[in-house]
């Protein structure tokens, strides 16, 4: 069902150009059947978004755990049942701790490191500076594969395998590069003046750096904060092979727990979803007007 | 006098002066730049012990045949010592040449070409498309846009759950598809439904950033251009031609390269859509990952050298970008 619908706003990708003129409006109205074709569209592709989210919201709501392939019958006896168990029976409050723990960490680490590279790097130029920006940007898109064998041996030889530290110095080195651009990014914005204004009136460079850039570049800062905690939110690969114990997974991990080979507890899957999925999502609405200015700022200034 | 780039030029001072000996040089260097290392200290250090060090060491690894039977475990109390030996080069001519060497490299290779190039494809048309119906004044554009984003605000660790349900035998895609008497097909079991299902959920993830970076751009382009060109006798396709596009080159270029390298390096939707079930469906990054810790015994060895060697690819390729970009005189956001 929803395969054909994709492929059809595929097409309709291709037939929109023509029909979505951007002055058009100038001049009085659209065709009303333009106009139409739009809302239909757009309607079309707002329930593709909505359905798989919706789907798990309502399958939470079944008691037993092949409800989902029978959904007609969970109409019938709705209840709140698996998200009592979910909060009572479950791990779900030692993964909330642990998924708090390692991602206001990574967040906190990354955002102090990348702000002060960004901030060299955007005013200064000393010998290796190019090296650094090449290390910066090819370190962004180390597929996990690259680090991933030889971090588990360094971990498991300094005993941080399974430890909340492990993950979050392990997470870091994604998230340090992609922000030490965004940084760079943003304090390239902020006037070279009111450095030389600082250093003029007798501030020292750390003094300049922390007293009158940083909270200039507090919209930045918070771009980057918020890119941290999302990314290391979702993170799965690092978080499944470096946390064994039951008490320290994450909830990427431990929402896995869930289906195994013998038993697949999917209607406590579907509930614990919900709940992860809910707070998340407020957040990114929360933060995304910042987050998507700040991720493509780059890209529209040209 | 720390501060040293030249804005006039934004060249680098150091570069036109006379260079004097080494030793001068270094304690020159660091007199004048010292401020500057100190503030790039932290990250040096950061990604010095957590990316170039273990880089190093994955790189040694590639060369030895380590495995989970004998590098260096601690079993109770028993520590065994590691006893892996020095190949050389072999890991790297097994993976590439080696026998089955097609089933084990070079099909994951094709196909993960083929997932980068149809998921940034689609990605990229319907993000577009979406974007310029956006772009229009209309009823109820920022609900429409406030769902479009839903699958970007919800973590995809969570979603991909949710697809695996719907795809699922008798889930409700497939009740669906028999209902209008169409065939359904075993979305989780057969290699080619795999391969669509993995596409069609990656489409479904990556979507909302693409539509939403490339709607920042349309909304940046000029509106008098438009008229311009309306003035001009441009139809609308001419306009989409002639305006829209080039005015979005610049933030295309950003974001095809950024998916490109998201879509390669793709693991999340993979790993928890088929697990360890589908390995004609695994792309070359959660292929890796088969091999260094979903089997056993763990072939550390040769999923280290995969990495390398993804690694390369992406490399490679960001090179080849760059300098076309060069060529057309456009620079690269990032």
């Amino acid at each position: 069902m929803s395969t054909t619908t994709v492929e059809t706003s595929a097409a309709d990708t291709e037939r929109r150009p023509a029909g979505a003129p951007r002055t058009v409006r100038r001049r009085g109205d659209r065709s009303r059947a333009a106009s139409f074709v739009s809302h239909a569209v757009l309607i079309g592709a707002s329930l593709i978004a909505l359905f798989p989210i919706a789907w798990l919201l309502f399958l939470s709501l079944g008691p037993d755990k092949d409800d989902y392939l029978h959904p007609g019958r969970i109409w019938r006896k709705m209840t709140f049942d698996n998200y009592a168990f979910v909060l009572k029976d479950t791990g779900f409050f030692d993964w909330l701790t642990s998924t708090l723990v390692v991602v206001l960490g990574t967040t906190l680490i990354g955002v102090v490191v990348a702000a002060s590279t960004g901030y060299a790097v955007s005013r200064m130029r000393f010998p290796g500076y190019r090296k650094l920006m090449w290390v910066l940007l090819v370190t962004q898109m180390f597929p996990i594969a690259v680090l991933i064998v030889p971090m588990y041996q360094i971990l498991s030889d300094l005993q941080l395998i399974d430890s909340y530290l492990g993950l979050i110095l392990v997470n870091c080195t994604t998230i340090v590069p992609y922000c030490a651009w965004l940084m760079k990014g943003y304090f390239d914005t902020i006037p070279f003046e009111i450095d030389e204004a600082g250093r003029v009136d007798g501030l020292t460079p750390f003094g300049t750096f922390a007293r009158l850039i940083l909270p200039l570049a507090k919209p930045g800062l918070a771009v980057a904060a918020f890119y941290s905690f999302l990314t290391a939110f979702g993170e799965v690969a690092f978080a499944s092979t470096f946390m064994l114990s039951d008490d320290n997974y994450t909830f990427a991990v431990g929402l896995q727990t869930f289906v195994s080979e013998h038993d697949a507890q999917r209607n406590l899957m579907a509930a614990t979803a919900v709940l992860i999925a809910i707070p998340a999502a407020i957040f990114f609405y929360l933060v995304q007007k910042n987050l998507v200015t700040g991720l493509t700022a780059g890209g529209t200034k040209g | 006098m720390t501060v040293v780039i030249d804005r006039a030029t934004g060249k680098r001072r150091g570069e036109r002066e006379p260079r004097p000996g080494p030793a001068r040089r270094l304690k020159n260097g660091f007199h004048k730049h010292w401020y500057a290392y100190a503030m790039i200290a932290p990250v040096v250090i950061v990604l010095g012990v957590l990316v170039l060090y273990p880089l190093a060491y994955g790189l040694y690894l590639t060369l030895t045949d380590a495995t989970s039977l004998n590098t260096a475990r601690t079993i109770g109390v028993n520590e065994i010592d590691a006893t892996y030996r020095f190949i050389g080069l072999d890991n790297y001519a097994d993976i590439l040449w080696g026998p089955t060497s097609y089933d084990r490299f070079w099909s994951h290779f094709l196909w993960t070409i083929f997932w980068t190039a149809a998921c940034v494809a689609l990605h990229y048309g319907i993000g577009l498309g979406l974007a310029l119906l956006l772009n229009q004044k209309l009823r109820g554009r920022t609900l429409y846009r406030m769902i479009l984003v839903l699958p970007w605000a919800v973590p995809t660790f969570v979603t991909v759950f949710g697809w695996r349900f719907m795809l699922a035998d008798s889930g409700i895609i497939n009740s669906g598809l028999d209902f209008l008497h169409l065939p359904t097909p075993l979305w989780l079991e057969d290699t080619f439904w795999q391969r669509f299902a993995a596409i069609m959920v990656n489409t479904w993830c990556g979507v909302p950033f693409m539509m939403v970076s490339l709607l920042g751009g349309l909304q940046s382009i000029d509106a008098s251009l438009y008229e311009a060109s309306e003035m001009d006798g441009a139809n609308a396709w001419q306009r989409f031609r002639y305006v829209t596009l080039p005015g979005l080159r610049s933030v295309s270029t950003t974001v095809v390269l950024l998916g490109v390298i998201w879509t390669f390096n793709q693991f999340t939707i993979i790993f928890l859509l088929f697990g360890n079930t589908a390995p004609d469906a695994q792309i070359l990054v959660t292929w890796a990952y088969q091999l260094g810790f979903g089997q056993q015994p763990r072939d550390y060895a040769q999923s280290a050298a995969y990495g390398i060697l993804l690694l390369s690819l992406l490399i490679v390729f960001t090179s080849f970008y760059r300098r076309w970009l060069n060529r057309n005189e456009q620079q690269l956001a990032i």
